[in-house]
């Protein structure tokens, strides 16, 4: 299932198209907090799904394999 | 202190009896700027306040994990003060538009959008069958679409049916500064809608949002015009008033062209004539 170059207690997924190993276990809200990012100022999209509430970051875990778009706004016109 | 100059821009429109209306939500300034290609933040911000803009149109792009220090709009941008506008700027299907859309969407501020289908990498010219599919399925997933379309009657009355709020068409091609090319036809799309014509992309300096305006057109969305001036501030500041005179132009009613002339002075009393009967 998981990736064999995958270290013990860890799983690797895809973050913004590269890919991350992460503790076992972490939820959405951990990796933010690894990442230094803020909750209210991004936008987060699991495996397809646009996570519309944020107060269920600290209750989606991650998986082996997951996918995760983190986008926010930047200057346009 | 910043929030109280955009403000006091309402006098910019203070002469326009005509609020201007998207969705029932009224704006407080007819131009709308974008916040892309500025040096920097702070050259942003202050452009922004010259122009007296309340909507702000921003992207939407993944955030860049390995500069933690890569900060995005809201860090700059206050949403209590500014009405932030999210694009799909840079999306060439429906399906990827309408993605970008609900992400957008999902930040929380409102459920608006512009929405930009794109068709071609050169002239950045909209798709417009791709657009109509995803101003479609938006409407009726409850968004208030704006879709930027170039300057066809028939796409833009498409557009209205499928229910979009506002139908945006272009000058010219986006960041060429080119201009209105075709004036009739914004006019035409003008009288033809019943909502909102904003003309999005092409106005290059204040003499071209003048003549868009002259069209009555109900606003004007620009960044590049701004943002790509040697001195950004000063000419927000332009197309400020550029965007104020071409609307009072527009509802004073210009005078007719004739190809001859008419003097304005009085023909009778001139030295050296013989005395009038």
């Amino acid at each position: 299932m998981m990736g064999t170059a995958v270290a013990v207690g860890k799983v690797a997924l895809t973050v913004n198209g590269g890919r991350r190993e992460i503790p076992d276990g972490w939820s959405l809200a951990d990796l933010l907090t690894s990442l230094d990012l803020d909750p209210r100022l991004v936008v987060i999209e699991h495996n397809d799904i646009i996570l519309r509430d944020r107060d269920s970051f600290a209750r989606v875990f991650l998986a082996a394999n997951d996918t995760l778009e983190i986008v926010h706004f930047v200057g346009g016109g | 202190m910043a929030h109280a100059d955009v403000l006091s821009h309402e006098s910019a429109t203070q002469d326009d009896p005509q609020p201007f209306v998207i969705a029932g939500r009224e704006f407080r300034s007819r131009l709308m700027v974008g916040t892309g290609k500025y040096d920097s933040n702070a050259r942003m911000i202050e452009a922004i306040e010259a122009s007296g803009a309340e909507v702000v149109t921003v992207a939407v792009r993944r955030v860049d994990l390995d500069r933690s220090k890569d900060e995005g709009m809201l860090h700059h941008l206050d949403p209590d003060h500014f009405f932030l506008l999210a694009n799909t700027a840079g999306c060439y299907t429906a399906a990827e538009a309408i993605r970008y859309a609900r992400l957008a969407r999902a930040a929380g501020f409102n459920e608006w959008v512009k929405l930009e289908v794109i068709g071609d990498q050169q002239t950045l010219l909209p798709d417009t069958f791709g657009l109509l599919q995803a101003t479609k399925t938006l409407a009726d997933e409850g968004f208030k679409v704006l879709a930027y379309t170039n300057d066809d009657l028939i796409t833009a009355l498409k557009l209205e049916e499928a229910g979009a709020v506002a139908v945006m068409p272009l000058a010219s091609p986006i960041g060429s500064g080119l201009g209105m090319l075709n004036p009739y036809a914004i006019r035409t799309i003008k009288q033809r809608l019943t909502v909102p014509v904003i003309v999005d992309a092409g106005v290059g300096t204040a003499s071209d949002a003048c003549i868009v305006m002259e069209q009555g057109v109900d606003g004007i969305l620009m960044n590049t015009g701004i943002a790509a001036a040697s001195d950004p501030v000063r000419m927000a500041t332009a197309m400020r008033h550029a965007v104020g005179a071409g609307r009072l132009a527009y509802l004073a009613g210009r005078m007719p062209r004739r190809e001859v002339a008419v003097p304005s002075c009085p023909l009778t009393g001139m030295l050296g004539a013989p005395r009038e009967r």
